[in-house]
């Protein structure tokens, strides 16, 4: 297998300059956008999308061709046939220690394009948006470069290449709040709002942004299109046969050589990727722990370093794949610091939409700043430990409680030695180790 | 008995011809009016600074709708300013990645350096300081975010650094603005 075949998503990425649309096509873009317009059907490409096994790269995982097969697909003379569709690119990336879907938008636009046309086409859809977050400068420009290219070209707006299809495609760039990540706020960004999940159902693939079916995915999820496209179902299946299909931006971030991201054949190792790709930890210092895939995963150890970084191996030991980027600390990093600053993002960002989250987040941050203090108590322990309850699934509007929990909740079984010591010594035991931490 | 009034401004009068077109075509690719909202705070926060009462007022105006519903969305976003700000925003990422490589101590230098807290802004008006949620930068961790520029791999010496170039430059560009 050729390496361009081995990283189908990164294979053009040019961080400096962007591949133009006619350097795209010269290298084999735009020819998943041509099958599918010219060869298949809407439903023949849904077909594809299914069998390829593609799930969804931005945390949750489910399934990408179930997801889109939700949207009613009616005949034009039924009469609730809806006037329109859409298509939203998540590219909102806002998860701590998660920066893949920049590398995909910043160095190879036109791929997310392509995506775009091919969902597009695929869902009936005649608009669609890229829902960027407002920090990502660089990507908003190249990204608008890209749509003009493609506009020029015949690619985007009215009867593309030909075939009848229309599709305008915009970008809306954010005003930065991580909770836009969740695919029904985001929609009620969109709609100028408030960014608060809505209540499900309806679902948004029947109701979605502005009342009409919409499929949300993340940028990832859709760079994979144009080569599931190109190359067919057999051959990304082949990639990672005894994983997940496809490959799998993994990325890391701590204190280690060399922080960074590597396009790898689903189900690579966290050894691998720490090791082989990130170089290991940072001289002298030692692993204790890692979140998995983002701030809203659950602790894995050392022991759990020949996991492969699949949804279900992962899931097998306790945690969740996330985004698939590691974020690692090491040995004189304070883990209740760390806890206590991923619960502040939680509690900053909550939307404030239900109680568990609005109230538990910071009254998590209460405690836990408490312990990191060295005023902490053994009581404090079980009021962290009822919160983890108190904002679990089940029991909030949206999964964001439940993400903080997940950080938490681990960090209390994995580093309750930790824990234990704060409040015995009376003080952060890592000060005097750290550097003024 | 006290009467509340309600405050209008009317947009002719107070948003420029420029900053009206770009939220007309944005309202333009958007189903309703209302979807343009976000779009038009940001708009008029890069031509102002910041989004005062009366812009509030004004493009509540233009997009036909309740202030009181405008304001609920101004203040939900976290880049959306409804203070007015010095005219560098530093935006230092919090996030966990930072965190563990420091971000702290850079945070110091920064308060130490220009004499403020968070939230607030600089007797001369060039800085306010403010945090932000991971950048997506956590490769090249600590970063901040200055206007549209991403400053990476700080360090206590380095930001200080950065933090007076700009100001020297500022100086420069008043100068160039008063001939």
């Amino acid at each position: 297998m050729s390496s361009h075949n081995l990283k189908p998503l990164t294979q053009w990425i040019n961080l400096e300059q962007p591949l133009t649309l006619e350097q795209y096509i010269n290298e084999g873009g735009y020819q998943g956008a041509k099958k599918a317009l010219h060869e298949c059907s809407p439903a023949e490409v849904l077909t594809m999308i299914k069998d390829s096994g593609l799930k969804g790269r931005g945390g949750a995982g489910f399934p990408t061709g179930m997801k889109w097969s939700f949207v009613p697909m009616l005949d034009d003379s039924d009469p609730n046939k809806p006037d329109n569709k859409y298509l939203v690119a998540n590219a909102d990336e806002m998860e701590p220690g998660t920066f893949k879907d920049r590398l995909l938008l910043e160095g190879a636009p036109h791929q997310l394009v392509e995506a775009m046309i091919i969902g597009g086409y695929t869902l009936g859809a005649n608009k669609a948006y890229i829902f960027l977050r407002g920090e990502y400068h660089v990507a908003a420009q190249r990204l608008e470069q890209a749509i003009k290219q493609a506009y020029q070209a015949n690619w985007l707006g009215s009867d593309i290449q030909g075939t009848g299809y229309q599709l305008d495609l915009y970008v809306h760039t954010s005003a930065g709040r991580y909770i836009c990540g969740e695919e029904t706020a985001l929609i009620n960004a969109l709609e100028g709002r408030r960014a608060i999940p809505r209540a499900k159902p309806p679902f948004p693939q029947v109701s979605g942004l502005f009342g009409k079916p919409t499929i949300v995915n993340n940028v990832e999820t859709l760079c994979n299109l144009p080569h599931i496209l190109k190359h067919g179902v057999e051959w990304y299946k082949s990639i990672s046969p005894e994983s997940d299909a496809g490959t799998k931006i993994y990325g890391a971030c701590g204190r280690i050589k060399k922080p960074g991201l590597w396009e790898l054949p689903f189900g690579a190792t966290i050894r691998e990727v720490l090791y082989d790709h990130a170089g290991g930890m940072h001289d002298g210092l030692q692993l204790r722990g890692l979140l998995p895939g983002g701030a809203s995963t659950d602790f894995l150890m050392p022991e759990h370093l020949d996991t492969p970084m699949d949804y279900d191996s992962i899931a097998k030991a306790g945690s969740r794949l996330g985004t698939g980027g590691l974020i690692v600390l090491d040995d004189k990093n304070c883990p209740v610091a760390m806890v206590l600053n991923l619960l502040q993002f939680f509690a900053q960002e909550s939307c404030g939409w239900c109680t568990p989250c609005r109230d538990g987040t910071p009254w998590a941050v209460e405690v836990l700043t408490r312990i990191e203090q060295g005023k902490g108590t053994v009581k404090d322990l079980d009021t962290l430990a009822n919160l983890c309850d108190f904002m679990w699934i089940g029991k909030t509007h949206c999964a964001l409680a439940p993400g903080a929990v997940e950080p938490l909740k681990s960090a209390l079984r994995y580093f309750h030695e930790d824990f234990e010591q704060h409040i015995d010594q009376g003080c952060c035991p890592y000060h005097s180790i750290q550097g003024g931490h | 008995m006290e009467i509340i009034k309600t405050v209008t401004i009317d947009y002719h009068h107070y948003l420029s011809a420029t900053e009206i077109a770009t939220i007309e075509h944005e309202a333009s690719i958007m189903e309703t009016r209302e979807a343009a909202g976000i779009e038009a705070l940001k708009v008029v926060q890069d031509n102002r600074g910041w989004v005062s009462d009366e812009s509030l007022y004004a493009i509540a105006d233009l997009l036909s709708m309740n202030v009181a519903e405008l304001e609920g969305v101004a203040t939900f976003y976290n880049l959306i300013y409804r203070h007015p700000v010095g005219q560098n925003v530093i935006h230092i990422c919090d996030s966990v990645s930072c965190h563990l490589t420091g971000y702290n101590q850079v945070l110091a230098a920064i308060k130490t350096h220009l004499n403020i807290e968070y939230g607030q802004t600089t007797s001369d008006k060039k800085f306010t300081l403010l945090s932000n949620v991971c950048l997506g930068g956590c490769d090249k961790a600590p970063v901040m975010m200055i206007g549209k520029a991403h400053y990476y791999h700080l360090t206590p010496t380095s930001v200080v650094d950065i933090l007076t170039k700009l100001s020297e430059q500022n100086v420069k560009l008043e100068e160039m603005s008063d001939e």
